[in-house]
């Protein structure tokens, strides 16, 4: 108890330096969380345009981005008779600008498609789609910043387009998005025969292996993967959650040298009382502990105001209708779990030079300082 | 040389000795003790007089293992400290210390302040908290217990260093001019219930003081000059 009460009043002596810590370190969790959690998001919302009702996705080895994948249509027909796939459905992905708008993603789909099957139309419906080569589906968020309803002409691209009906996914992509048909979006995009990805529904799960290896050694240029196993190895989704802890790290290291400097400062302005403690029998371990908790004690409550900021953060966010569908506001407990952890391992890390510094302090000189 | 349960004939057990110490600082350059030799008794009361830079500090730091000698044997209770092979012990159970100015943290309250060496120590808050209501009651604190530092007197404040130091029962208590930041009807108070105390205890004093007044209650009055005991009075 004393012990603790020793950490404490060492942190209320300068309250303002404390709380300059602990906001650093909160800061820095805020920034983090909010990062690696939109992150998180964007690329959930991608994982989930590719594993909407399908357990597999097979595209072209080897390719950076999946929007320079092409998996000619001869495999789709093979792929669709064989015995254990329910169905198979190609999807053509796409970029193409408007007039105010530089990036609007596309997507090249069957009227069979379960995106356009499942999705709510706000304004006309599934049974006309892909009945024109000039027909598009807009996204609802893509109809806003579009300026458009149903029965409209809207330029996309070099070309103008028919919008044969608005409609509502959960998904952010897809409703910031334009629903072409797939001839239509392979000629648009001159992939003529081709697809970017096939997404496969098994009639039966269990025989993901079986498809697996039948992809392999059928189309040697293609790779089929499970929707998870495509979430974990994309090499876009790699980056991008490098980028976002290497991003969040970098705060942390800077939160973590305000601990340090923190914790300097308390040592050098207590060395007497240091002295007076090992005079009274603590030892080495006890005064590194003390200083390792006061950093602690820095780094916990910064990191729960961290939590507690981005979390309110994300909740405006989540407001901004740009974001709309990018932003989940339940947070990854593991991802709750490893800011907590950094920012205490980060706090620790701060206090190694200051709990060696105090180790040293040697009674006898420390007693005649003033 | 054996000073391991070393006796004095009928006098009691040697629970401090120093036997030709050296002490110097910067190289040397400043020599402090100069074969210095010294030996106290269980129970004795012991003043070290003489004037400022005589040594009288550096000898209590190194019977308090808070420094080591340059030449020579420094023992405590028959154990030599510069062989020492747990000087946490020493600090621990075996010396207390009190200094001029009472060294006391001064956001803590007196309890707390009184606490530190049993938390160091690894005394369980019962044994603790009893020692000290024992110790508070006997240096008339104990209605000042909740109080912080700031708000004690001077003399309160040496009181409280008395109580801290004895909080683990140490069998030793050096004490650095304990009175010399009071003025002189405190000193005197102070130095009443120092006496008493480690009577009461059974505590070996050694006392570093330039008051002559205080010094000559003790049993013994050691006169240092130039770094080495010049004359050893038993002043009772």
């Amino acid at each position: 108890m004393i012990f603790l009460t020793l950490i404490l009043t060492n942190l209320c002596r300068h309250r303002i330096r404390s709380l300059i810590s602990i906001a650093g370190i909160a800061f820095s969790v805020a920034a983090m969380l909010t990062v690696v959690t939109i992150l998180q998001g964007a690329i959930g919302m991608f994982s989930g345009i590719l594993s909407s009702d399908s357990e597999i996705i097979v595209f072209e080895r080897n390719v950076s981005d999946l929007f320079f994948s092409n998996v000619p249509a001869a495999a789709l027909n093979e792929i669709t008779g064989w015995p254990m796939v329910s169905h198979a459905d190609p999807v053509l992905f796409g970029i193409v600008s408007s007039a105010d708008h530089p990036i609007i993603t596309c997507f090249g789909v069957t009227a069979s498609d379960a995106r356009i099957r499942n999705a709510t139309w706000i304004q006309g419906n599934s049974s006309v789609f892909a009945q024109h080569s000039d027909d598009v589906a807009l996204g609802e968020r893509a109809a806003e910043f579009l300026g458009a309803k149903a029965g409209d002409h809207v330029p996309i691209g070099h070309g103008i387009f028919h919008v044969i009906g608005i409609l509502k996914t959960a998904n952010g992509f897809e409703d910031g998005g334009v629903f072409m048909p797939l001839s239509s979006a392979q000629s648009f995009f001159h992939k003529e025969g081709t697809s970017s990805v096939i997404t496969v529904k098994l009639l039966n799960k269990d025989d993901a292996a079986a498809l697996k290896s039948i992809v392999r050694s059928k189309f040697p240029n293609l790779v089929a993967l499970e929707d998870t196993e495509f979430t974990r190895s994309y090499s876009q989704f790699k980056i991008l959650k490098a980028t976002a802890w290497a991003v969040g790290g970098c705060g942390l290291v800077l939160g973590g040298l305000g601990v340090a400097n923190t914790m300097i400062m308390s040592v050098f302005t207590r060395i007497r009382e240091i002295a007076i403690l090992r005079v009274n029998g603590f030892s080495h371990l006890q005064l590194a502990m003390m200083i390792f908790g006061e950093s602690a004690v820095v780094s916990f409550l910064g990191a729960l105001s961290g939590l507690l900021t981005g979390t309110c953060l994300l909740l405006i966010l989540k407001q901004v209708p740009a974001l709309h569908g990018y932003v989940d506001v339940s947070v990854d407990p593991v991802v709750m779990l490893i800011v907590i952890l950094l920012a205490l391992a980060t706090g620790v890390a701060g206090a190694l030079y200051p709990a060696a510094y105090a180790m040293r302090i040697r009674a006898v000189e420390a007693l005649r300082f003033e | 040389m054996s000073l391991s349960g070393a006796q004095t004939g009928n006098l009691g057990r040697i629970v401090l000795s120093a036997e030709n110490v050296w002490k110097s600082y910067d190289d040397g350059a400043i020599a402090v003790l100069k074969g210095v030799s010294f030996e106290a008794i269980e129970g004795q009361t012991v003043a070290l007089c003489g004037p400022s830079g005589c040594g009288k500090s550096t000898l209590l730091h190194l019977f308090g293992g808070l420094d080591s000698p340059d030449k020579g044997h420094v023992a405590v209770n028959g154990t030599e400290i510069n062989r020492h092979c747990n000087l946490l012990r020493l600090l621990r159970h075996e010396v207390g210390f009190v200094f001029q100015l009472h060294n006391l943290i001064p956001d803590l309250t007196l309890e707390e302040n009184c606490l530190i060496p049993t938390v160091a120590a690894g005394i369980d808050r019962r044994t603790a908290h009893a020692r000290l209501q024992q110790l508070a009651d006997r240096t008339g604190l104990t209605h000042r217990l909740d109080h912080r530092i700031q708000k004690l007197s001077g003399g309160e404040r040496q009181r409280t260093a008395l109580c801290r130091a004895l909080m683990n029962k140490p069998k030793i208590l050096l004490a650095d001019e304990p009175t010399g930041s009071l003025d002189e009807g405190t000193s005197v108070l102070v130095f009443d219930l120092l006496l008493d105390v480690v009577a009461t205890e059974g505590v070996t004093l050694v006392m570093a003081t330039h008051d002559r007044g205080l010094a000559q209650r003790c049993d013994r009055l050691l006169e240092m000059h130039d770094g080495r005991i010049h004359e050893s009075v038993y002043a009772r």
